[in-house]
């Protein structure tokens, strides 16, 4: 049987390569690749061999431009060696190609960036949306319930039911459009995957701290209409396991954390579409 | 001419930075400002066309959805006043460095040296004010001007010339490569001159053994051959002023001491770190045996013992509190960032899993005056927090443990303790992978960041010696991505086994890390003009001990180092080749062809007699205070609950991420809304794996104040039984301990100094005789002991202090025991004694007290207490646990109430007491602060199992957990003596620093 085969990409900041990557693996696929993007740009490790890949958190760069900022200039302007093409392309070919990206914390403020989401009308290099600082003006980690749009065409968040609990762990996560028409379009196509809400998962909030950072309309995640390209603030890989909740000493909880089910999603999608 | 590129918010988007200062500006210089925002400025200093120019702000400098930029054009308007802060020149400009990267992208070609981009911040206010005032906001909170430059212009100024220049705030320098001899021939009143006007910080004797060095004949004559004169060049002078500081060989810890105690026994100490923490390590694994689990223990970066078959734990903690002192953000990432290389440089590197860090400030609250060049408490508190957020979150390292200390002394010197952790392979490429060594022929290698003045000499508080055109030497800024980009390759070259031997450039810089490994094969020769620098002008004595930031020194054989210089490319990280390892037993530096300095090796490490210093102790009586007796004590909980040491640190530890990595287990906040203080942290670093990792620290420095034997013994136990209580395993922990003292050197400035030695000296007995019991080797620690301020009339010294921090095991991390009360009906069970040991406690001091009856630790009855504990979380009969310290009993069943959401019902007089029957009272019995105290909660079906196993070690039942959300306790008479609804309780607890 081929193989289900995950990236995720670090250096230069990144630092959730290794949870990531162990989060692919209990989500099935064959195998989980950490690539470093000397790597990459060497030309040693190519895109074209990966089904889904993992933009994941850290701090790229420092985020000395603004979070993620350099990257995604490096990313469209950095040539793969020995090849003749810049980097950006093995991308596009990757998302035309039908395949998945997860975006976390400072991968979605770098897909954000790069333009790759919301991406409208399959045009995945300009920025129409942003992630930027918090409201309360400081770094939070705490835990957050996010309801999740049943309606998104996100092939990450099939089956769940209402929500999901996970951590959040930012400076910049305050999500804001570049205009209503942005905003509303994201709506009417249920491409605000994860909402900010109260633990009953049933109304979005702008209340500090279920609301961390006062996104617009609370959103915390947004995928593109393809539903193959999705990024979040919150944290899924850091909760595949119930030691990881904050209060497993005191709940009767399942073995699986809530996060696990983005990537068995993605294991499943790729097993079925794309090997 | 260089080019601006501003870059300000669109209207209607939040300006969360300005919305910060403003209220700052009202908070600290109670100005009532209407209005403040922030513009970015990029001063580019290359020959770029203006459509790259603008390219540049288009792109990585501006966000298109919410910022606008402009090219050699003002952006502001509608302001008073603007002030404009950027860097001085030289000082690490993180955000310049990568706005210049992000130009090079778009060239295709990386800035020529001495072209560069620079980042400022420019501030525009609003509202009713003078000049002065704007001067004061300036150097008050947005510029700290050892290290950052500020020009302020009105509105009317402003436009009249259009704005702020362009200016670039370059190191204007020559190289010069100037090596200088140095006369020792001279008086002993001119050799001090020298030591003291070179900051040798070098005494008499010391200097007099250098002039004897240069006199020996036979070192004349190798140096003849050398091309040297018989005098010492700066190079070697400055060499040798480094490899025998206080900061690196630890004089005082290696001195003799001359002991009295309180009877007039006299006793003679031949080194404290060999006769009691060395000393007690060895005892210690020679008492473990076969279960010694020690790897490598103080001759390394860090300490190093056994986690599993597989892997290794290493551990380290530092203290960076001068630095701090003068730049409380720069000081502090710099703390953080050092320390993260001492494991990463231990054995043959490690992984770093996670960081811990204590800070011990003043009151942020302080409102008396406070001598000149001291930073308020607040700002140092602020700087320091932020500081080792950034280090730490950006390292991507979890901070998973630490605390906040506080009295008013440590406004004379704030104490900045950070700690990290790593794991390593048990075996690297067949080695064991704590071992490491040179073989003579291997190269030395420096990689990382250049070398530039930062850090020279370490920090003074004198600002007079800076100005723009020279480079500020005194404080370093980490540079946290640097470092992770140069970790992220060298780890993969460990596995590659591409270098023999690697180590971090800390103190001293290469003076330091060079002259250790060339101990190790028995000498070096390292040209210094090879080595990359930020900006030309440095003399060679200069590149040798510049403590510039972000490097490893290693030991590469010549067989692999085209493939690490290879590797080091690819992966953008700066490897350069020094020299080489010898076994010539001279420790030589060349600068080209020219021999700069020629030190015997011997001399080097050996030369040093140790000190003499003289020791008495005087046990110091306090006023014994006499409080009344009374009633109700619940106005004295919320008071103490509110208190700075007690209270919540949520505000602060929330900003830290403890979660990256993946492995959390128990966080530093739990319970049923998250918001209940852990007492230690649970990581699992493999994550396919439940074996988990758990660290805990002790410090309680109030103690002092009455005797530092038992200071220590409670900040030991205080370290294990946080540890022990989340469920750490007995059979493999291990300490470190980090002092930080007061000049304890008896001088005309110190004239109290024998008593501050005596406090050293009894501390060190504490630890031996606490450790010795609790079966804990210390594999690491180090000191900081010159903590004191004196400008020449004030004098405040901080109180002696140490931290004690354990890491250790937890087999199966799905047994570990968290502090929150679970459910209504389980028994309340406190073990351990209480006693009449209120001396020292945080209720005597709210009262205004120290008194004397310290608490004493009974190491033996804890520890086999702590033994039977564990056996009861192991076999899962521990519902909760949390130890008792600050606030005692009280404070402890508040917290574990508040924290799981459920009331305790507690009876005072099943509580058990030691000691005479007179002290037996309500308020003892509530806040005294006896040690090796935990509260346990337990299911009333599992009460009569977790009775057994506790057997007679102190364990008794005082209450029950209650659905009613109130801390009830009944007195001994039987009243209720505190009756409080936990939501008062908890809005007690977490009011007093949820705003910072």
């Amino acid at each position: 049987m081929a193989q289900t085969r995950a990236i995720v990409i670090t250096g230069n900041g990144t630092n959730c390569e290794m949870e990531a990557a162990h989060a692919c693996r209990m989500g099935g696929f064959d195998e989980a690749v950490i690539a470093h993007i000397a790597e990459i740009l060497s030309g040693e490790v190519r895109l074209d061999d990966f089904h889904f890949l993992n933009l994941t958190g850290g701090f790229l760069d420092g985020d000395d431009l603004g979070s993620a900022k350099a990257q995604a200039n490096r990313l469209k302007h950095a040539s793969v060696s020995g090849s003749g093409e810049k980097l950006v392309e093995q991308f596009t070919r990757f998302i035309n190609a039908g395949k998945l990206i997860l975006g976390v914390c400072n991968g979605f403020q770098l897909m954000v960036k790069m333009g790759m989401l919301p991406a409208f009308d399959g045009d995945y290099l300009n920025q129409s949306v942003t992630l930027t600082h918090n409201d309360c003006g400081r770094f939070q980690d705490r835990w957050c319930y996010l309801k999740v749009d049943a309606s998104s065409p996100s092939v990450f968040t099939k089956g769940i039911n209402k929500g999901i609990y996970l951590p959040v762990r930012h400076g910049e996560g305050k999500f804001v459009c570049d205009s209503d028409a942005t905003l509303q379009r994201i709506e009417q196509e249920h491409l605000a995957v994860f909402k900010y809400s109260g633990s009953d998962y049933d109304a979005a909030t702008m209340e500090f701290p279920a609301n961390p950072n006062g996104a617009q309309n609370a959103i915390a995640g947004i995928c593109d209409p393809t539903g193959r390209l999705m990024g979040l603030m919150p944290h899924p890989e850091a909760f595949i396991h119930y030691t990881q909740h904050p209060r497993w000493t005191r709940e009767e909880l399942p073995e699986a954390g809530d996060g696990l089910i983005l990537y068995k999603n993605a294991a499943e999608y790729v097993r079925n579409n794309l090997v | 001419m260089p080019n601006r590129i501003e870059i300000a918010l669109k209207n209607g988007v939040r300006d969360a930075r300005g919305e910060r200062i403003k209220r700052e500006i009202g908070h600290f210089l109670h100005l009532a400002v209407e209005e403040v925002r922030t513009i970015d400025v990029y001063t580019v200093d290359a020959p770029l066309s203006p459509d790259l120019l603008e390219q540049a702000a288009a792109g990585p400098f501006s966000d298109p959805v919410i910022q606008l930029w402009s090219l050699d054009k003002p952006l502001a308007e509608g302001f008073d006043y603007a002030v404009e802060v950027g860097f001085r020149p030289g000082v690490t400009d993180n955000v310049g460095r990568t706005a210049r990267e992000a130009v090079s992208y778009l060239t295709g070609t990386p800035l020529a040296d001495g072209e560069g981009v620079y980042y400022a911040v420019q501030y525009l206010l609003k509202g009713a004010m003078t000049v002065d005032d704007v001067e004061n906001i300036a150097t008050g909170l947005l510029c700290n001007t050892l290290i950052q430059r500020y020009t302020v212009l009105s509105s009317q100024e402003f436009s009249r010339k259009g704005g702020f220049a362009a200016v670039a705030p370059k190191v204007q320098a020559e190289t010069r490569a100037e090596v200088r001899e140095i006369d020792l021939e001279v008086s002993d009143e001119e050799l001090m001159r020298i030591s003291k006007e070179g900051v040798l910080a070098l005494t008499l004797d010391e200097m007099q053994i250098i002039q004897k060095h240069y006199r020996d004949p036979q070192v004349l004559e190798a140096r003849s051959k050398m091309g040297l004169s018989a005098r010492p060049t700066d190079v070697e002078l400055e060499c040798l002023a480094q490899t025998w500081s206080e900061h690196c060989k630890h004089k005082i810890f290696a001195g003799t001491v001359q002991y009295e105690d309180e009877h007039g026994n006299r006793q003679e100490i031949k080194s404290l770190f060999k006769s009691f923490i060395q000393r007690t390590t060895k005892d210690v694994r020679e008492k473990m045996g076969d279960k010694d689990f020690c790897l490598s223990v103080f001759k390394d970066n860090a300490g190093v013992i056994k986690f599993n078959e597989q892997h290794s734990l290493v551990f380290k903690v530092e203290t960076h509190n001068s630095p701090s002192a003068l730049d409380p953000y720069g000081g502090a990432l710099t703390g953080i960032v050092g320390v993260n290389r001492d494991p990463f440089g231990t054995g043959q590197g490690s992984k770093l899993i996670f960081n811990t860090d204590v800070f011990c400030f003043a009151d942020p609250f302080y409102d008396k005056p406070l001598p000149k060049r001291l930073l308020h408490p607040r700002r140092i508190y602020e700087g320091v927090v932020e500081g080792v957020e950034h280090g730490g979150n950006k390292s991507g390292i979890p901070t998973v443990n630490g605390s906040l200390v506080f009295d008013e002394r440590f406004a004379g010197k704030p104490l900045v303790f950070c700690g990290t952790a790593g794991l390593m392979p048990a075996r690297v490429n067949g080695q064991p992978g704590h071992d490491k060594y040179i073989k003579p022929g291997d190269l030395i290698v420096m990689t990382g960041g250049r070398i530039g003045k930062d850090g020279i000499h370490g920090a003074t508080f004198s600002s007079e010696e800076l100005n723009e055109n020279s480079p500020v030497t005194a404080v370093q800024i980490g540079d946290p991505i640097t470092q992770k980009r140069m970790f992220d390759f060298l780890i993969r070259a460990r596995d590659k086994g591409l270098y023999r031997f690697i180590t971090d450039n800390g103190a001293g810089g290469l003076s330091s890390s060079i002259g250790e490994m060339a101990g190790e094969c028995g000498g070096c020769r390292m040209d210094l003009a090879k080595a990359p620098l930020k900006y030309p002008g440095l003399n060679p004595w200069e590149i040798l001990i510049s403590e510039a930031q972000e490097r490893m020194s290693l030991a590469v054989p010549p067989e692999q180092i085209k493939e690490f210089l290879a590797m080091a490319e690819r992966f953008g990280v700066e490897a350069t080749v020094l020299g080489e390892f010898t076994d010539s037993g001279v420790f030589h530096m060349q600068y080209g062809e020219q021999t700069v300095a020629w030190l015997p090796m011997e001399f080097m490490h050996e030369g040093l007699p140790p000190m003499q210093l003289p020791a008495k102790w005087t046990p110091p009586q306090h006023p014994e205070p006499v409080l009344e007796e009374k009633n109700d004590y619940t106005d004295e909980l919320k008071q103490l609950l509110s208190s700075l040491n007690i209270c919540s640190k949520e505000s602060v530890v929330r900003r830290y991420d403890h979660e990256v990595q993946g492995g959390s287990v128990v966080k530093p906040f739990i319970g049923v809304t998250n918001d209940g203080p852990s007492d230690a942290a649970v990581v699992r670093p493999i994550l396919d794996s439940f074996e988990g990792v758990v660290t805990a620290h002790g410090i309680c420095p109030r103690y002092s104040d009455i005797d530092t034997y038992h200071m220590t013994a409670n900040a030991v136990d205080e370290a294990l039984r946080n540890y022990v209580a989340v469920g750490g395993s007995l059979e493999l922990v291990a300490g470190l301990d980090n002092f930080c003292w007061c000049d304890p050197v008896l001088s005309e400035k110190t004239p109290d100094g024998d008593y501050k030695m005596a406090q050293l000296v009894r501390s060190n007995q504490a630890l031996y005789d606490v450790c010795m019991v609790y079966n804990l080797p210390l594999i690491s620690g180090k000191d900081s002991m010159k903590n004191d301020f004196y400008d020449g009339t004030t004098k405040i010294s901080i109180p002696p202090t140490l931290l004690f921090s354990v890491i250790g095991k937890i087999e199966d991390a799905r047994k570990a025991v968290t502090m929150d009360v679970k459910r209504p009906g389980d028994c309340v069970y406190l073990l351990g004694c209480t006693a009449d040991e209120l001396g020292g406690s945080e209720y005597l001091a709210m009262k205004g007290f120290v008194g004397n009856k310290i608490p004493k630790v009974d190491a033996m009855s804890a520890y086999a207490r702590y033994q039977a504990y564990h056996q009861a979380v192991l076999q899962g009969l521990v519902a909760s646990c949390h130890d008792l310290s600050d606030g005692g009993l009280a404070v402890a069943a508040a917290e574990s109430a508040f924290a799981g959401g459920f009331g305790i019902s507690i009876d005072l007089s099943r509580v058990p007491w030691q000691g005479p029957e007179d002290g037996w009272r309500d308020e003892a019995l509530l806040f005294s602060e006896s040690a090796s105290r935990l509260l346990v909660t337990v299911r009333r079906e599992d009460s009569e199992a977790f009775e057994a196993i506790m057997g007679g070690e102190g364990c008794s039942r005082i209450g029950v957990v209650t659905e009613n959300p109130l801390l009830s306790i009944e007195a001994i008479e039987g009243h209720d003596v505190i009756m409080a609804d936990l939501s008062e309780l908890k809005e007690a607890w977490q009011k007093t620093l949820r705003e910072l």
